[in-house]
């Protein structure tokens, strides 16, 4: 497309802190995640707090007559969305580690790590 | 009296005010995001498990399975649909919302 070379590139962070199912956020999130992605931006997704719980594996949701949106993790590699960070206090707070977690290409990092990685964005999102 | 909580505790304190604030013997159910509480080796353990001496918890299955929760603190019943109704027509219900 002629417009990409003026397309101006950020490099932006999600930062997904709500727990999935009860609530909309994070699937809204990975949704504009992989609109965002459409754009060719420098996408990273930081998973902290409840945030983490997106990433828990066998997530079985038939019994509460939603369908689910784990799987869509998978997709992200395909949408070149390849930073997904992870806090590990998030995780050790709620007695959850990395085998815990669907077997995705996850990068683990401290606070110390996680502050570093916020303060190089541009634009942060909440969800 | 049957507490119900929905909201996780970790990001709520919902069920931090619903222990402080349920008598002795009164139940407690946790569902939806409340089920998050539930999860073995948290650092809320050690409340949860004290309240254990004074409440019956329960946490509903079906959530727990949603969120991928098979480890749960021992001593919380882990309960279907059915028995979440039996509860609400057996006791006056406070909910924690």
């Amino acid at each position: 497309m002629e417009e990409d070379e003026d397309m101006i590139q950020k490099k932006m962070m999600f930062v997904m802190r709500k727990a999935p199912h009860g609530s909309i956020y994070p699937y809204e999130g990975l949704e504009v995640v992989l609109i965002t992605a459409a754009y060719d931006q420098d996408i990273s997704m930081l998973f902290i707090d409840d945030g983490v719980y997106s990433l828990k594996n066998e997530q079985n949701t038939e019994g509460i007559g939603i369908k689910g949106f784990m799987k869509t993790y998978f997709a992200l590699e395909d949408y070149e969305v390849e930073k997904l960070y992870v806090d590990n206090q998030s995780l050790k707070d709620r007695g959850l580690s990395k085998k815990d977690l669907i077997d995705v290409n996850l990068q683990y990092f401290n606070r110390d790590e996680i502050k570093k990685l916020m303060d190089e964005q541009e634009i942060l999102f909440p969800f | 009296m049957l507490h119900t909580v929905n909201k996780s505790p970790f990001s709520h304190n919902n069920l931090e005010s619903c222990l402080s604030f349920a008598k002795e013997k009164d139940a407690i159910l946790l569902y939806e995001d409340g089920v998050l509480g539930a999860q073995a080796g948290s650092k809320l353990e050690s409340i949860i498990k004290e309240a254990l001496k004074k409440h019956t918890i329960c946490a509903l299955k079906e959530d727990l399975n949603a969120r991928g929760i098979s480890k749960t603190v021992g001593g919380i019943k882990v309960i279907g649909y059915p028995e979440f109704v039996d509860l609400v027509v057996e006791h006056k219900v406070v909910p924690w919302l």
